[in-house]
This record gives structure tokens, sequence and C-alpha cells, in this order.
């Protein structure tokens, strides 16, 4: 192995398909226009010398280093701002040029410590590397003022900022602008005084920054350099690995020493980021070597006892036996397993597999229950597959994007970051959130043109309504629906979503958004040319949440936005393996590949692969699984990467039904909220310490690979194999690809998909339907997936919720997520991403604010029908009055606490997005609060307890 | 499990498909939707109430549920 440094070919390709010719040092080179000189070079070998250029950004000719002479030409122009042309001579090295070449880089070096040996960069340095190039040997100049003595700005936890050491290239303000989109940084003052400045003249961590590592990537010094890599020196050899946070799924080259991860580079080649990543991927990785990580199997008979280390054969044992205990004594479907988009593709196949053919019941179940199961549904439904349509890169050719209930610069922020470019490239923008995101006009040079700020709960009024204006100003694409979707569902729709009472005048007063903006807005999105929509939880956490789905299917499918580069319907997904899980089989009522449990040829098929008679009837959703744990017809569970009594509503009633059970099986790397329910604990492995492939938002198979031994000894599969064996049901996979080949054998969408391809292609997306396929990008091209090939339009009847509010609770509490922390926190709350948020707060308007007499920081009580919890109040107008929003990050905040058992009508998705609360000034945490405090205090030293008696 | 939360899911479908103005294609939609969703104990609760008392269920939830076989 070795570091396998990524060629930087100076400037950005060029996306033309006319060819030209020319001759470089007398090669003849072919490249597409618009090709630098300085990257055609470099395409056959030659390295013209560079400092400011980097392939990532757009070239800036600043350096002057990179001239070359061109025949015929007058001057040394900049290779990197010069483009190809036919018939071109090009000369990159020559006297005159090394002469030039070698004064720069004498200026720069004037003005540059000459401490390489000690310099964290050593090995890893442009300037350094340049100074070899043009065979610098001496320093004539010796300025009497220099920025040699510029103090280090050690702010950001991750990076230090060293302007002694910067050359003013520019490569990370322009890296911030263009490939980030913040605009944090800018070069401060003129001449000698020119420096990088983040923010006005501020420390990093006081400016805009959101610590993405764009810059760092781009710096070709020490100046902006990882701190990990100041502790440890240079990494030695890197393993290109996917992700383990949000559903975009970027590529990063794990850069290692020994086993350990010196630092996550953003992978040039991966195809969901470009190279780009944000906090949460490039620098929020220590998790995985946290003092918290529990590396023993342990086991308990109650709550109440300490835990016990045992080996991993008497964990396994005990497990499969209080398993099949419960099974006799309560019956074959009192037991089943949870499973997580936190796992691989493998992980989550097996489990069910073991689920299905060695339990005997279909009662498995995965998070995307609790976040993306209405996508599935509601695209299943209309599509006929239940995932998004598009690739990431389709946003570039987007006229017009549609963002609903999803905050992609929080939540998917390398995404976020791409479609921030295409909108600084003049795409319109419409925004529908109850909330001010940033896209909304908090994004440099962004503002969207329309923000349709409705009522939590009203999204289906909102999207019929939309339906209404595209049907009765006739903007549909008759020929497309003619010819691609099923007409008769269409004439049905059309003649539903035309009527009077659907009209944006009728629902504005439900909906809160004036007519006149909704109908601006959906004349927009079906007139403007190529109209792509992009949702999140906004969308599926509601009672309707799968009946949103299918409206926003039903506008796309209307006006033609489907089936081609730019358009489509896009579902941003959470985790990194929402899609992969939900692929793999492992909602209960569906076998791989979205096929029902009673679908007789699928259901025999597996039969016989699996060698087991399997059940026809679907299984216990995770709700349900509570609901049946107070019957006392639920009594084992085997929970696998999933925080259960973190992350799902209702919490009190969560925690009940754990205590009810009789086993629960935690298999995670921490002692989360769930395990301190726990009765056996079988330690996990992160992302870092396995074999796999995660499937992302965009339906990219990407490989997931093992760059460190696992620390309790198996990789996840493996210990679920473990629990199969041990359960008398045999598993013998030896390595995941073996797992994923089986996959290939039974789903057909995955027919064509392999390690031996993934390692090949680097990633694919499916459907992949065959051994010749490199994948889908872009879906229903030529037809649905239904199985007439038609789209199908369903109705959409507005339904309000059961959650109103009265004078009693006359708030509507809705919830989301920030950029620095993920989900449930249990990966970021042990990284240094404390330092931008470190807990959660209660945004509330002015407005109500002062009716209640709070200001920011106060100490303020949520209650709702179902429970009471306490946070700091964040006094913001981005939330409209009556409107009051909270992450949910930490446990203590007991944001589930107040969330109610109300859920999509079709999936069980719980309605995140609506509870009415009351909000008052208190002075002292809820009584839930106190009691979490003392029952968690309690578990740790019953862990403790356990490892002093090892 | 809880007849309630059996009750406002059952409901809860039968307010989706209660769009259809056929009621025919409406509550063959709700049926199909529980019988493809819902596990066999949930199943043969709601039956069971359907049966013994129903009231709280929609007219349009009754008729689907009535027509489901037992488990």
């Amino acid at each position: 192995m070795s570091i396998n440094k990524e060629q930087d070919f100076g400037t950005p390709a060029s996306v033309s398909s006319q060819l030209v010719t020319l001759e470089i040092d007398g090669f003849q080179v072919t490249a597409p226009v618009g090709t630098s000189i300085m990257r055609a070079a470099a395409s056959i070998g030659i390295e013209i010398p560079k400092l400011c250029a980097t392939d990532s950004i757009e070239p800036f000719g600043s350096c002057r280093l990179c001239v070359v002479q061109i025949e015929g030409g007058r001057g040394m122009p900049a290779s990197c701002t010069t483009p190809v042309a036919e018939g071109l001579k090009v000369v990159t090295q020559n006297q005159k040029l090394a002469d030039v070449r070698r004064g720069i880089m004498e200026l720069y070096i004037s003005d540059h410590p000459l401490d390489c040996l000690t310099c964290s960069a050593n090995g890893d340095c442009e300037l350094q590397d340049m100074a070899g190039a043009v065979g610098l040997r001496e320093v004539r100049y010796h300025p009497v003022e220099t920025h040699l003595n510029a103090v280090k700005d050690e702010s950001n936890p991750y990076f230090s900022f060293d302007p002694s050491k910067c050359i003013v290239c520019s490569r990370c303000v322009r890296a911030c602008e263009e490939t980030q989109g913040t605009f944090a940084l800018t070069i401060d003052g003129r001449g000698f005084d020119s420096k990088v400045s983040p923010g006005q003249n501020q420390g990093f961590m006081d400016s805009e920054c959101v610590s993405c590592g764009a810059c760092v990537q781009a710096c070709p010094t020490a100046t902006l350099m990882e701190k990990s890599v100041i502790d440890h020196g240079q990494p030695e050899h890197a393993i290109v690995t996917t992700c383990a946070y949000c559903g975009v799924g970027c590529s990063f080259r794990a850069e290692m020493k020994g086993e350990q991860v010196i630092r996550m580079v953003p992978h040039k080649d991966g195809k969901a980021n470009h190279g780009h990543s944000c906090v949460k991927g490039r620098f929020a990785f220590g998790y995985a070597t946290h003092k918290d990580r529990i590396t023993k199997p342990m086991i308990r008979a109650s709550i109440k006892d300490a835990w016990r280390e045992v080996s991993w054969e008497e964990a396994i044992n005990h497990a499969a036996s209080e398993l099949r205990r419960i099974q006799k004594k309560y019956g074959k479907d009192a037991i089943g397993g949870i499973t997580s988009s936190r796992c691989t593709n493998e992980e989550v196949y097996i489990m069910q597999k073991l689920i299905r053919a060695g339990f005997g019941n279909n009662n498995v179940d995965t998070c995307a229950r609790v976040c993306h199961s209405p996508t599935g549904y509601g695209l299943k439904q209309t599509f006929g597959e239940s995932s998004g349509t598009q690739d990431f890169d389709s946003v570039m050719k987007a006229d017009v994007i549609l963002v609903i209930g999803a905050n992609p610069t929080d939540g998917h922020p390398v995404f976020g970051s791409l479609m921030k470019k295409r909108l600084r490239q003049g795409a319109k923008l419409i925004v529908a959130d109850p909330r001010e995101i940033d896209l909304v006009k908090n994004s440099p040079h962004v503002q969207a043109d329309y923000h349709l700020k409705l009522r939590p709960g009203t999204n289906v009024a909102l999207i019929t309504a939309f339906a209404h204006v595209i049907v009765t100003e006739k903007l549909m694409d008759e020929t497309f629906v003619n010819e691609r979707c099923d007409v008769e569902s269409f004439t049905k729709w059309e003649t539903f979503v035309a009527q009077e009472r659907h009209s944006p005048e009728a629902t504005a007063a439900v909906t809160g958004v004036p007519a006149a903006e909704l109908r601006a807005a959906a004349k927009l999105y079906a007139t403007a040319g190529n109209g792509a929509i992009y949702y999140g939880l906004g969308v599926t956490e509601h009672s309707q949440g799968s009946t949103m789905v299918i409206g926003i299917a039903n506008i796309a499918m209307a006006t033609g936005n489907l089936g081609r580069d730019g358009v489509g319907v896009n579902p941003l997904r959470g985790q990194n393996n929402v899609q992969g899980s939900c692929d793999m089989g492992s909602f209960p009522h569906e076998f791989p590949g979205y096929r029902h449990v009673s679908d007789e040829k699928t259901h025999r098929q597996f039969e016989a692969a699996w060698q087991a008679e399997l059940s026809w009837e679907p299984g216990l959703r995770i709700p349900n699984m509570f609901d049946a744990a107070m019957d006392k017809s639920f009594m084992g569970l085997y929970c696998e990467g999933e925080d259960i009594a973190q992350s799902d509503p209702d919490i009190t009633h969560v925690h009940a039904a754990l205590r009810a059970m009789e086993c629960i099986i935690v298999q995670d790397i921490f002692l989360n909220e769930t395990a301190k329910f726990a009765h056996v604990f079988l330690p996990g492995a992160s992302f870092l310490e396995k074999n796999g492939t995660f499937t992302n938002a965009e339906r990219r198979i990407s490989p997931v690979r093992k760059v460190m031994s696992p620390l309790a000894g198996y990789q996840d599969w493996e210990v679920t194999q473990m629990l199969a064996n041990a359960m008398d049901y045999p598993m013998n996979y030896s390595h995941p690809s073996e797992i994923m080949a089986e996959i290939a054998s039974l789903t057909p969408s995955f027919a064509g998909v392999s390690y031996e391809k993934i390692d090949r292609l680097g990633s694919i997306q499916w459907p992949c339907y065959d051994e010749a396929s490199v994948g889908t990008p872009i879906m229903h091209e030529q037809t649905f997936m239904r199985d007439d090939g038609k789209g199908f339009f369903m109705l959409t009847e507005y339904v309000a919720t059961h959650e109103r509010v009265t004078p009693k609770f006359p708030l509507i509490l809705t919830t989301g997520r920030i950029l620095s922390q993920y989900n449930v926190g249990a990966q970021t709350r042990r990284t240094d991403n404390v330092a931008w948020h470190s807990e959660d707060r209660l945004e509330i308007h002015p407005h109500d604010a002062e009716d209640r007499g709070l200001k920011t920081g106060d100490w303020v009580g949520i209650k709702s029908r179902v429970g009471e919890t306490v946070l700091r109040a964040l006094v913001s107008d981005r939330v409209q009055p009556g409107v009051v929003y909270t992450t949910f990050h930490f446990p203590e905040s007991g944001a589930n606490v107040i969330t109610t058992d109300n859920s999509d009508w079709a999936t069980n998705c719980p309605e995140y997005k609506v509870t009415a609360v009351q909000v008052s000034k208190v002075s002292q945490p809820s009584e839930w609060q106190a009691k979490y405090q003392a029952f968690t205090e309690n578990q740790l030293d019953l862990l403790a307890l356990g490892a002093q008696h090892d | 499990m809880k007849i309630e939360i059996l009750i406002k899911m059952a409901n809860n479908i039968g307010d989706f498909f209660n769009a259809e103005s056929n009621k025919e294609i409406a509550a063959d939609g709700v049926k199909k939707h529980i019988l493809r969703s819902w596990d066999p104990r949930m199943r043969r609760e709601i039956i069971a109430y359907c049966r013994q008392d129903g009231t709280a269920l929609s007219d349009l939830v009754r008729k689907a549920i009535a027509d489901l076989d037992p488990v």
C-alpha cells in the first residue's frame, strides 16, 4: 500500500465534446475545447509548475509560475488560463521560462519560513515541490518587513491557520466560494498587506466558516493544515471508502499510519461528492476510537443488574437461547429485529434473512420506518420503484429547483453546495418550508424566488393547490402524460385537483401561503424548463407523509419533469444507507427489491435459496412492536445500530415497551440509549472497521472498506452470522462479497452488481440488471417501473392532522437537524463538533417570545399532550409566529418526550414535524429530564461495575 | 394491542382512500392496504372489534374490514 496521491491536473476538466489537437513540448495531445494548456499537458504526463492552480477550482492566473511560450504568440501566457486550440505549439520548458519561474519562487520564499524539516507539510508541500522543480538554490532578497511573525489562528478544533506560511494564492478563498459556496474567506488588504481573512478579519470560529475543509484541501502549503497531521505527521497509505454520515454518501480517502486514521480526505473521483466534504465526514471521525467504545460482549439478567463482560461465545449462545426461550413461551412471532441505515447493505441483508428464515417470522423493520418509509410507499405506487429518480449531478441541469421540507445545506451539505453552485449560475429556487432555511436568503449569492412559508401539517393542501394551478392554467405536458402515464388515473386526478376547493385561494386559509405566491411558484415550476424537486423529512414525517410524496410525484408527471437530466423527484435521505437498508428487504412486508412477502414467485424463490419455510404474512413495524410488547405478544428484540430509545416518538411509551420485553439484544459501538434497556450487548464495528457497501440517495452503491481492525474483534455481519448459527440457522459467508453475490442472484435490480464491478467502476447506481450494465443514473427514461410501464396518478385529499393547536397548546413544534450534528448525535457528540452545537435549543419567534417574557438563553418548558421537557430558548425570526423548532441531537433534550404517536396513514412514519405545545419560562429541568439523568447515572454505574468484575 | 391505536390507524387509511368517489374501489383499497401491511395479530383484533362493535370505525373502513378474511 502507498499514499497514492491523486493527480492534480491544475484546472477542471472541460465537458465539451469537441476536440482539438495541439503539440506540447513536441508531443501531440488531443483535448476537449475549453481545456487549459496546463491540463492538456498534465494529461500526457507533462507537469507544468504551478501554485495558484488546482483542478477543483477555476483557474486564476495569479502566481505566474505556470507560464509557457506558444509558437507565434507574444509573451509568456499562464498555461492555467490559456485554453488549448487546434494546431498550437507549446513549449513548457526553456531557459527563459526557467529564469522567470526561479525568480517568482525566489520572491515567494523570501517571505516564507525556512523550517521545512519541522514543518507539518514536509513531504506534502507544493511550495517545497515547486522550489525543487524550478531549481531554486538561493534567495537573494532579505526583506526588512515580512509576514513571518503573523499570529496563528487555532480556533478551529480540526485545522490550524498559520498566516506566516501563506503565499496568498487565493486557492482557499476560491474553494470556499466555488466548491463550498459559503464565501467565508476573502483577501483583505492590498499589496504587501494582502492576507487571507475569515469573515471580517475574524478568527475562523467567529466567521461564517462551516469547516467543510475545502480550504484545507486546496492549500498548497502548511498554512491551513489538519491538526491531526500536525500531531501525528504525514500518512503513509490511503484506502478509499465511503462516509457513514448522511445520504450523500461521499467517497473519502482514509489516509492512514498503520491502523490509525490520520485524516479523511474527500476523494476526487467520488461520483457523489467530486472531492468535496462537510465538517462531519471530513473531520468528525474521532468517535470511532472514543473512550466510550465498548469492545467486549456483555450480558445481564435484568436492567437493574450490573453488566457482566463475557466471551463472544457465551454472549451469542445466551442471546440465541433467550430468543428461543421466548419463542417457546410466547410463540414464534414474539421476537423480531430492527436494522439501521447505519449498517451496510450486507449487514442488513443477513439480518433480515436471519429474522425471516431463522426466527421464522417477518418481524423485521428498519429506521427508515421513522424517516423515509412514505417515500418507499409513495414512489412505488406512482412510479413503480421506491427510489429517487436522478443522480446528484442532475441538479446542474435544473432550471428551477423546488425544495420541500428539506434543508440541504445542513442535512446534506455536500449536495447543498452543488445545488448552491447551480443556483449561483441562475437556476430559480422555490422553497416550501415553515422555517427560513439557509437557502431562502442566508446563503451568499443565493436567494429563493419564492419561500412558501406553510403551516406545519398542511403539505398536502399545498401540493394539491400546486396541482390545481398546473391543471387549471393548462401547464401540463400533455404529450408526456399521454405517452408515459396511465391516462385513466390522470383524468380522474385532473378532475379532482381542478375542483375549486383545491385552489390556492381556497387553501390559503389552511396553509397560510398567500394564493398569489403559490400560483406564481406553481407556474414557475411548470414553465421554467427543467423542474427538479428535492425533498426531505419535512415531507415524510407527517400523518399524510405518503400522500405528500404521491402529490409530488403527481405534479412531476403532469409537467413531464421526469426521465431526463435536470428534472426528477429526489428524496434526500437522512442517513448514509437509508436507500440501501430499504432495498435489502428490511421492511416487514417486503423481501429484498421491494417484493411483497406474499408474492408467490418471490416467496418460493427465497424459500428455495434460504432453505427455510418463510412466513407469508407481514410482520410488525417498529411502533407496532412497541404496542405488541405492552400486550406481551412481542417480548424479544435484536436491535443493530439503531437507537430507538432516543430516536422514536413518544419516548415514554417506547421506554415502557422496552422495559416490558424479556430480552433485548443491542449491537452497537456505544452503550446507546437503547442499550440501557438491554440484556445482551454485542459490540459493533464502526464503518472504519468493516467491509461492505452503502447505497446513497441517488441509488449509488459504494464500497465501505476496512481500514483498521474491528476493536471488538468482529465485523457486524460476522456477529449476526454467529447468532444465526447459534440459533441453528446456518450461515457460512467468508466475506461480504459473498453476501452481495447472493443479493444479486435473488434481486432483479441488483443482478449485475458485484464487488468486482464496484471496485472497477468505483461505485454503481442500481438498477443494474445484468453483467454488462454499468448502472442507471436517471430512472424512468423510457418507461416507469410499474407492471404496465405507465406512471400512475393518485388522489391526494388533504386531511388535517389529529394534532391540533388549542388555547392550552397554542404553538406547533417542528424538528430538524443542524450541520455539525448527526441524528441522535451518538457519533458527532463524541467529536469536537460540539464546538458548534453543544445543546439543542428551542427556536421561537420574537412575538411568541415577547408574549411569554422570553429572551435567548432562558430555560423554557415545552409541554405537549404527551410530555414535557426543558430547553434553552433561541429567539429567532427564522420561525414564523405560532411555530417553534428544535433539533434532536442530544438525548437529555428529550425532544421525543413531547412528540406524539400520530403517524403516516400508509407506513406509520411518525409525525415528528407537528406537535402542539405550550412554552413557558422555567427554572429547572423537567421531571422527565430529572428521571432520565438518574436512570443514565445508574446505568453507567452498572456498566462500570461490570468492567470492574472482569 | 390497544384497540384505540388500531382504530386510529384504520381510520387514517380510510381517510386516504375516501378521496375515491367509487366507494367499492375505495373499500377495496383499504382492505388491500391492511391485508398487505398489518401483522396478523393486528388484523385479528380489528376484525374482532369490527364484528363486536365497530362504531368507532368510519363507514368505509367498517365496510373494508367486514370483507377481510379471518386470520
